[in-house]
Order: C-alpha cells, then sequence, then structure tokens
C-alpha cells in the first residue's frame, strides 16, 4: 500500500468525486520538544456523492478505522462528520481523515457504511437516535442508548423545535438552560 | 441446570448488572446446550447526557471536570482527549513541560488501570489470590498518584492550554522509588500471569478476535493489539510529549512469536504495557523540558478567548483500553460548546464482544467479556428465559461466578488426572 501525502490525500479525493468534492482543510500543528507535524484533513463532500467518498477512503486504505461520526445542529442543516483514520500501525504515518457532509433539515437522509465497515454500526444507531438522521439500509434499526419508553420524535443532540427543551427539570432556583 | 434446560435453545440476558462488570450493560445470549449461538449487546442503562451538559449548560474549562468524570478509571484520559480537542479548535499551544506532566500522568492511569484489569481477570476465574496480588501491588501506583496530584483518582491535573500542577525535581526520587518497585517485581507477575497453568487453561484460545474482525469492527487498544493489528495512537499519530518518544505498538507476538487473539493474548499485551509506561515515565523523567505549564494561566482571560474562538478540534489519546476520542466545534460568541461528542474506546470495543463470545461456553463469558476491560459496568443478577416454555429464573452474579470458578477446577482436575 502506498502512502499518499496529505495533499495527494485530497487530489485524490478531487479526482474521485469531482464537482461533487465541496472543500478541504488541513492541520498541521508542531507538538512538543523534537516539533515533529501532527496533520490532519478535512475533506467536504456533497452529500449525494457520500458513498463515492466512502469508497475512495476504502481504496486509499483496506479497513479504513472509523473513530466515531459527530454530528452538529447547523441551523438549516445537520454535519454529520466521518472520523477515518488512515495509514495506521506506523510511526507517525497515521492521518485523520474527518468526511464532513451536510444534510438539509428537509431531507435527513444518508447511506448506511456497515456494507464496508461494519464497526459502523453503533455509531449509526447513535446519530439515528439522538440527531434524528435517517440512516438508510442500516442493518439494525434498534436504539443504541435512549431507554424505550423515551418519546418518538425528539433527539437529544438538536437544537430546534425537536430538541429535548420540553423534558428538562428546571430545579428550583435556576431559570432553565442558558440558551433560552 | 443442563438437565431441567435440556437441547432448547433459550436467551439468556445477562445484565444489565453483570459480574464481569463495574458498570451497567446487557448481554443477551442465545444458548443452545452449553454453546453460545447469538450474542446481543443492549447498553444505554448509565448514559448521563454528558455531551449534552457541555453542549447546553458549562463552558469549555467546567467541562474538563464532567469530561475527568465521565469514567471512574480513565479519570485522565478524558480530559486528556477533550483538552487536546479545544486547543485544536481555538488554536492553543500547550507548554512543552506541560506535555511531558500530561504524560507522565497518563502513563500512571495506564499502570493502575491495567493492574486493576488483572486483578478482575484473575478474580473471573476464581483465583483469588492472584487477585489480591494484583490489587496489592496496584497499591503503589495509587499512593504514587496522591503524592503527584493530591488524589487517588480524578486528579484534576488538566487545564485548557497545559497543565495545572508541577512534577518538580524534589519529587522525582519519590517516584522513581515507585518506579524501581514495579520493576522488582515484574517477573514475578509475568511468572504469575503467563506461566501459570490454570489461568493459561481458562485464557489460552478463550474469546478469539481475529485479525480481520478486529480490523473490520474497528477495535481499539490492547483489544486490538492483542489481535495482531498494531493500533496505538501513540504510536501511529503520536501528540503530546509522546511524539518525542518513538512509541512502539505492543502485540503479543514479541513475546510468543504468534498471534492467536484470544484472552490470554490480552494478558500479555496489558502485562507488557505495564513495563511500557514505566519507560515512558522514565524517559519523561529524564527529558522533561523546564518553562511554563500554563498556555494562559488567568482563567478569566482563557474563557474570554474560547468565548471568541470559531473552529473545530479532534482529540485523540490512547486511554488504557484504547483510542479516546473527543471531537469540539465552538461557536463565537457562544460560552457553551456547540458540539462535543465523545467516543470511549469501550464503545468501539462492545462491537466485537459478539464475535469473541460466538460458539463459546456461558461459563466462559465473565473472562471473554472482561478481557476487553469493559468500562460500562458491574451485575447482580442474570434472567434466564427458557424459549420453549417462556418460564423464567435468575441466574444471580454469584451463580455466574461459580460456573466459572466450577469450570476452573474441572479442567485442573482433569489435567492433574
Amino acid at each position: 500500500m502506498e502512502i499518499l501525502s496529505p495533499e495527494r490525500v485530497i487530489d485524490s479525493f478531487k479526482a474521485a468525486l469531482g464537482s461533487d468534492f465541496v472543500d478541504s482543510r488541513t492541520y498541521r500543528q508542531e507538538v512538543a520538544v523534537k516539533k515533529n507535524v501532527f496533520t490532519s484533513i478535512w475533506i467536504y463532500v456533497k452529500p449525494e456523492a457520500f458513498k463515492k467518498a466512502v469508497a475512495q477512503v476504502c481504496a486509499l486504505q483496506e479497513y479504513p478505522h472509523l473513530a466515531v461520526i459527530s454530528s452538529s445542529d447547523r441551523g438549516d442543516s445537520v454535519e454529520l462528520i466521518y472520523h477515518f483514520t488512515i495509514y495506521y500501525g506506523r510511526h507517525l504515518k497515521e492521518l485523520s481523515l474527518g468526511l464532513s457532509v451536510s444534510l438539509p433539515k428537509s431531507d435527513l437522509t444518508i447511506p448506511t457504511i456497515t456494507d464496508v465497515i461494519p464497526g459502523a454500526l453503533f455509531t449509526e444507531r447513535e446519530v439515528q437516535e439522538m440527531m434524528g438522521v435517517t440512516v438508510a439500509g442500516i442493518p439494525d434499526r434498534r436504539r443504541l442508548f435512549l431507554p424505550e419508553d423515551f418519546p418518538e420524535g425528539i433527539h437529544p443532540w438538536r437544537k430546534d423545535e425537536t430538541g429535548p427543551q420540553e423534558m428538562l427539570r428546571v430545579l428550583p432556583g435556576r431559570k432553565g438552560i442558558q440558551n433560552e | 441446570m443442563s438437565e431441567t434446560l435440556a437441547k432448547a435453545s433459550y436467551t439468556i440476558p445477562i445484565g444489565p448488572v453483570h459480574p464481569a462488570l463495574h458498570e451497567n450493560i446487557r448481554l443477551d445470549l442465545t444458548i443452545d446446550g452449553e454453546e453460545i449461538v447469538d450474542v446481543d449487546v443492549v447498553a444505554g442503562q448509565v448514559h448521563r447526557g454528558i455531551e449534552w451538559i457541555g453542549m447546553n449548560r458549562n463552558n469549555p474549562v467546567q467541562s474538563i471536570y464532567v469530561a475527568e468524570r465521565v469514567c471512574g478509571i480513565c479519570s485522565t484520559s478524558h480530559p486528556f482527549a477533550f483538552t487536546m480537542a479545544v486547543e485544536h479548535a481555538a488554536g492553543i499551544e500547550v507548554p512543552e513541560r506541560a506535555e511531558y506532566i500530561r504524560v507522565i500522568v497518563a502513563e500512571m492511569e495506564r499502570i493502575h488501570s491495567h493492574l486493576l484489569w488483572a486483578g478482575v481477570a484473575a478474580h473471573e476465574v476464581g483465583f483469588e489470590s492472584v487477585f489480591y496480588l494484583a490489587w496489592r501491588v496496584r497499591e503503589e501506583i495509587m499512593d504514587l498518584m496522591e503524592y503527584v496530584a493530591g488524589n487517588r483518582n480524578s486528579k484534576a491535573m488538566f487545564q485548557i492550554g497545559g497543565v495545572r500542577r508541577d512534577i518538580t525535581e524534589e519529587q522525582f526520587p519519590r517516584i522513581r522509588q515507585s518506579l524501581e518497585y514495579y520493576k522488582s517485581i515484574f517477573a514475578q507477575l509475568k511468572t504469575v500471569f503467563l506461566d501459570d497453568r490454570t489461568i493459561r487453561m481458562r485464557t489460552r484460545n478463550v474469546g478469539i478476535l481475529s485479525t480481520e474482525d478486529a480490523l473490520k469492527l474497528t477495535a481499539v487498544g490492547p483489544t486490538a493489539r492483542a489481535s495482531g493489528v498494531p493500533k496505538d495512537v501513540r504510536q501511529d499519530q503520536p501528540y503530546s510529549a509522546y511524539a518525542d518518544l518513538d512509541i512502539k505498538a505492543i502485540t503479543p507476538d514479541v513475546l510468543t512469536g504468534i498471534v492467536v487473539g484470544d484472552v490470554y493474548d490480552r494478558i500479555i499485551v496489558r502485562l507488557l504495557e505495564v513495563k511500557q509506561s514505566i519507560e515512558i515515565i522514565e524517559r519523561c523523567l529524564a527529558e522533561m523540558p523546564a518553562g511554563e505549564l500554563l498556555a494562559e494561566p488567568k482563567v478569566a482571560k482563557l474563557l474570554n478567548a474560547l468565548k471568541k474562538a470559531e473552529g473545530e478540534g479532534v482529540g485523540r489519546h490512547e486511554a488504557p483500553r484504547g483510542e479516546c476520542f473527543h471531537y469540539v466545534r465552538l461557536t463565537a460568541g457562544e460560552e457553551t460548546m456547540a458540539t462535543w461528542k465523545i467516543r470511549a474506546p469501550t464503545y468501539a470495543n462492545l462491537m466485537p464482544i459478539p464475535t469473541m463470545l460466538m460458539g463459546g461456553q456461558i461459563a466462559d463469558v465473565p473472562i471473554a467479556f472482561a478481557s476487553i476491560d469493559p468500562c460500562i459496568s458491574c451485575t447482580n443478577r442474570a434472567i434466564v428465559v427458557e424459549s420453549a416454555t417462556g418460564t423464567e429464573y435468575s441466574l444471580s452474579s454469584e451463580e455466574l461466578h461459580r460456573l466459572s470458578v466450577e469450570k476452573t477446577r474441572r479442567l485442573e482436575a482433569e489435567s492433574d488426572g
């Protein structure tokens, strides 16, 4: 397996995705005394090209490591970042690769990646229940952490009307949560 | 018991409180005779909404102390990954000396966590004298942590942009004394855990996770390394002072020449990592640079800078159980974080559990499940449901533990005979 530089990794995504490639960002930091450089990259893609981008990650590294999927409520959209790492198992060679995709709130659907990375199941289940994103084709539709009697349609990480505000218990002497 | 349950396949939910754990989770085992044919992991019993607190109530500095309480054992790992994520998001550079102190504290945590696990593992197979031994020698590192941080656990050493306490020259001899103690007993620990017939019988070829499955299921830490996957954040993408130390991931073949991926291999990896941690601390003490401890010592100024910051960051730390991952997004003008995502190592290591338990026996469940060093929780009873008749009865934790101990005694008797 050839190890590409961060710039060439980004170029490979540009070549594979064409106009569906939105943007990229590289973060570099020198650490401690020896000033070894620590690099991570972010790749932003359109939702329709998401599976193609994951296929490109798999082309760079057989069995890419997926740490987790993070999700942010950005007002009109929900941003999902798939935190991959590639080139692990080698000293100083590993590269963090955040694959970011923004879904409009009118269509919160993303295809599952458990067909290529079976270990993604837990985090996909978590994104479904916590953020209200539908993962199409997920092999296990059940909740992961939320209890069975938790009301449908409420998603704890959302900051809009589907958030958990109604369920909060305001303790005596407190005005409620800070955002209100 | 086997007579009454006969041949019908039935389901045993173990948990949400389980003998192999310190926290709550449920395993639904489908059993055919003594053999496990299906496993389902049901989590969430101790979900406390910690990320929500950081996104809605606390500012990032307050969140360090919440992060410290994600886990009672990894009370350094979570603040470590969390502060790195915030520093990355806000563009804060940590002074060199602070990086070394962070690593020393993190490695002390690894020693105490691995020894704690070694004791639990011995207990799971009914080897109580080794359990006492492991927990007695663990006290030395607990005392050392108290000496350095003022507390045995929940050490509150971390601050965004550095550490809150120094480790001074005068403290070095006391730290070295503890390290010498562990070096002096290391050979004994190795003999007890790796050469003992009973431990070998109960752990060799039990709970196997193949290299390919470990990769596919994104296992991390000693669980992955014992399956021959040399993933270690300290080696792969070194951060903090680890970037100066040329760390090498430990896989079981360095000792035995082969990778089986069973519980025994997980013992090897953790045991050798205790030695590695001692060496890391020694090097940090020898090479620690002088200088500041904090990028910004005034908390009010730090909070102000964090409030103005806009950006996102990732912190990854190799915790005793594997990669601990924090993602933080900061929005200018907001005191709380816009997004905070925590991925503790056990979250990744639960996915391989069904693969490890499948085909095994009920008596192997405590040790096989404990072998990932799961950081979730401890059980009191399990309910056995017989699918054919729908009858339900309880297996207490004592019962499950008794099954495990009986198997050890049986194997000992057989090999003696």
